[in-house]
């Protein structure tokens, strides 16, 4: 089970009162974009083994988007951040440094 | 003006282990805006008799209060009659920002648990901590109870509130009928 917690309101609580929005931090190719960007964005989504930047909506509470961090095999959650956040924090991703060194390159 | 009428008519069912009510109709406003904004605050508080809660908390007495719904919303609440003279009120102290203030009253339901395992009752639908020194009169938890969104507080140490929409009522109502069956004790807390 997942323990997230929200960003927006601060309750932590167990993934049933959130919805899973999908990969985080992605850029939108529109219209005028090369076929190729463009699939790219639509369809194409990084699946780590490992870290992972997610974005997640506090559907059954306070109703706002937020980022998460978290370990796709076991399920820890390194921590939440903003939504109108363009990239982790660094504070967060030294964090995620300690508990998985060497992690950035494994994507 | 025609009558209100509460979802339920009122129901009650008062063999289990909890005492399980619909009570209302009960006036509510969901006012939206910048939390920090002066004037927004001001609103909230003449409109429900309160000042605007902190955080996840509410400040209530009685029928009336005012609680923090998310970052950008309160709830006030007041007696069913009076939410035309408020929204009036409102209406003229929020003219000159961006906010906005609808009257949501027909759109819930509200019901009271009461009972000294009303927190059992509670415990065994939401994805929430109930231990006493947790949860507490004062706070306000928006979350769900079983499938469907509900919001809850508590008025004092036996006695939570819950609002719902009024879609869902019957579904409540059933769920807190079932969780607080005759028999059907914890004894967690």
């Amino acid at each position: 089970m997942l323990v997230l917690t929200c960003h927006a309101c601060g309750v932590t609580a167990e993934e049933t009162e959130f919805h899973a929005g999908g990969e985080a931090h992605l850029k939108r190719f529109g219209p005028g974009s090369s076929d190729e960007d463009f699939e790219e964005y639509l369809f194409m989504r990084a699946n780590p083994k490992g870290v992972h930047f997610e974005r997640w909506r506090h559907a059954n509470g306070c109703g706002k988007w937020f980022h998460v961090a978290r370990d796709t095999m076991t399920l820890e959650v390194f921590g939440s951040y903003s939504a109108q956040a363009f990239a982790p924090p660094e504070e967060l991703l030294s964090r995620i440094e300690d508990r998985r060194p060497g992690w950035r390159g494994q994507d | 003006m025609s009558e209100p009428v509460s979802a339920l008519k009122n129901i009650s069912d008062l063999n289990g282990i909890a005492a399980i009510r619909e009570i209302g109709p009960l006036g509510m406003i969901t006012l939206r805006g910048d939390l920090s904004d002066r004037a927004v605050q001001d609103a909230a508080k003449t409109a429900g008799g309160a000042n605007a809660p902190d955080q996840r908390k509410i400040n209530a007495e009685g029928d009336g209060g005012v609680a923090w719904m998310s970052p950008d919303e309160l709830l006030i609440l007041c007696r069913y009659d009076e939410v035309p003279l408020r929204m009036t009120n409102l209406q003229a102290g929020l003219s000159k920002g961006h906010a906005l203030a609808a009257n949501v009253s027909d759109a819930r339901a509200v019901f009271e648990v009461s009972g000294p395992r009303a927190r059992e009752v509670l415990a065994k639908l939401a994805p929430v901590d109930l231990t006493p020194g947790q949860f507490e009169p004062g706070m306000m938890r928006r979350t769900r109870l079983a499938q469907v969104p509900a919001a809850f507080w508590m008025t004092d140490a036996e006695t939570f509130r819950i609002v719902c929409f009024r879609s869902v009522a019957q579904y409540v109502f059933d769920l807190l009928k079932i969780a607080a069956q005759p028999g059907s004790e914890v004894d967690f807390f």
